[in-house]
């Protein structure tokens, strides 16, 4: 068990592939601004929907590179920051490899298999392959079928929110699970910020997903870690904050006073 | 809107919408207009309709719409929650998903659609979201059901970029691409109704709504639109629908007002 600040200045180095995971539910903030806070740079941020978190990695200057499959505020609109990279090159331009859902769900579970590549039915007649080299097909040896296939990912560290860690260090998640154990496993080392240290796991919800401590470079005690977005079973969502994001973000300089105030 | 019943053209294209799905359906629900009308067919004539959201709430059966895809209250309410390589793997491709509910910035005569970029993709006048689930949900569900308010912008003549599949470019790669689900099969607005010619596969107007006539539905549509022979009128929403509609929209809006007071926490623990 390491601090926050340990765990980030130990395991994120510049120009590293990261990914920050959590669908809608458990998206690690707290991490995500200790990143911003230690200034490292030149990454290439990887997330099936870049959420909020990216687009404030994203205007704080930590990306280099986005690798992502859905790039909106989820019921409320556009990521002015992500938008504002993409668009305008502002802070600096931001290269894009764009993906669908299925494609990077795939991608992490061939991630955590050890498979070079995900192969799966997708894509067909879309203008996506068009746009990133990464879209391929492979031919099925026993059928002939065309099927899809992009790069696996491997992630040189992912970083995930979760309820509860045991003392040994083993790790709860619940509710929503999303992408988060196949993200855990695809990574040379996998931090894991958690609501809670407790002594032994009680009853859990029939969709927990436990990783083992073994699979952990890292677990750092970070109550509310995943707010404004929620974690089952401690706080909600707080969809205000979301829906005023707006406000904060479509300008650079209140975006920077936000920045400022809140993460730096 | 003439009749009893005055309400908005946004309720009509919901209720409309809602109407399309059935009992026996297994819908993969996006956010906004398609969990509006999913919910709202759930809770009038389809009860044991089974939503699932890409999140992997499987068989939810959420009490206020969702913000978000993944929002606690869809784990709350379902029948089992999976993972996101889980529900895109076994459910979506495994063939197990009847209707997908799809909408976009664009969309053209034979429902493809276009959710990325406006303008070039290497240099976009406007960088919308992107894909997301569409583009897989587009050709595994068996069919596809399209939701979106009809304007000139939004219904073109040619997509600035094809996110998901409908027809195809002329209404005929589906099959050339090997592709055996059926594709868009209905497209709701709030002006009218549409379905594909079954020759040509272009969206044509099988009913206006209320008061809607056919130089406004053209005025809005930015291909050469045609009707079909026999164009009736969509029947305006009952009470009932209305009421669970608006009774289902005031519920979500005080759910989503309140929030928790948290603003990001500096999370040195």
């Amino acid at each position: 068990m390491l601090r926050l600040d340990e765990a980030i200045a130990r395991f994120v180095t510049p120009g590293n592939r990261v990914a920050l995971e959590g669908f809608t539910h458990l998206i690690p903030f707290a991490a995500g601004h200790e990143i911003i806070r230690q200034r490292i740079a030149g990454l290439t941020l990887i997330r099936m929907t870049p959420d909020l978190l990216y687009d404030q990695m994203i205007g704080a200057g930590c990306a280099n590179r986005l690798v992502f499959s859905w790039g909106g505020n989820p019921g409320v609109g556009a990521l002015p920051r992500f938008r504002d990279a993409v668009e305008h090159g502002w802070p600096h331009p931001l290269e894009i490899e764009e993906h669908s859902h299925a494609a990077m769900a795939h991608a992490y579970a061939a991630g955590a298999a050890g498979l070079p590549c995900a192969i799966f039915r997708g894509y067909l007649g879309s203008d996506l392959p068009r746009v990133n080299p990464n879209i391929r097909t492979v031919t099925c040896p026993f059928t002939g079928e065309t099927l899809a296939s992009v790069p696996a990912i491997r992630p040189d560290v992912t970083i995930i929110h979760a309820q509860q860690a045991d003392r040994d260090g083993n790790v709860l998640i619940d509710g929503i699970v999303g992408v988060q154990k196949e993200a855990a496993l695809a990574a040379s080392h996998a931090i894991v910020t958690v609501e809670e240290i407790v002594d032994r796991f009680q009853a859990y919800g029939r969709s927990a997903v436990i990783l083992p401590s073994w699979t952990i470079a890292a677990v750092v005690h970070a109550p509310g870690g995943a707010r404004p977005s929620y974690a089952h079973g401690y706080y909600g969502r707080d969809n205000a904050f979301y829906a005023g994001w707006d406000a904060i973000a479509k300008d650079r300089d209140t975006f920077r006073a936000w920045l400022q105030e809140h993460v730096q | 809107m003439t009749g009893a019943l005055a309400c908005t053209a946004a309720e009509m294209m919901t209720v409309a919408a809602a109407r399309a799905l059935t009992d026996d359906d297994v819908c993969f629900v996006g956010i906004g207009l398609p969990s509006a009308a999913c919910n709202l067919a759930r809770l009038t004539h389809a009860p044991r309709l089974r939503l699932i959201y890409e999140s992997g709430t499987v068989e939810t059966r959420p009490d206020v719409l969702p913000l978000s895809i993944g929002d606690g209250e869809l784990h709350d309410t379902a029948l089992t929650t999976v993972s996101v390589p889980e529900i895109f793997g076994y459910w979506l491709q495994g063939g197990r998903i009847g209707v997908g509910f799809l909408g976009g910035a664009q969309v053209d005569r034979f429902g493809n659609l276009n959710s990325t970029v406006i303008g070039p993709y290497g240099s976009p006048s406007v960088r919308l979201p992107g894909g997301g689930g569409a583009p897989e949900i587009a050709t595994g569900c068996g069919r596809i059901y399209i939701i979106m308010p009809h304007t000139r912008r939004a219904f073109v003549e040619r997509l600035d970029f094809v996110t998901s599949l409908g027809h195809g470019p002329t209404g005929r790669e589906r099959r050339a691409l090997g592709i055996a689900t059926e594709g868009p099969a209905l497209l709701v607005t709030d002006l009218c109704m549409m379905k594909p010619d079954p020759d040509t596969k272009a969206f044509e107007v099988v009913s206006l709504h209320p008061g809607v006539t056919r130089e406004t539905v053209r005025e809005q549509t930015g291909w050469a639109l045609r009707f079909a022979s026999q164009v009736g009128e969509t029947p305006p929403p009952t009470s009932v629908e209305l009421d669970t509609l608006r009774d289902l929209q005031a519920r979500t809006a005080r759910a989503h007002g309140a929030s928790t007071g948290a603003v990001p926490v500096r999370g040195r623990a």
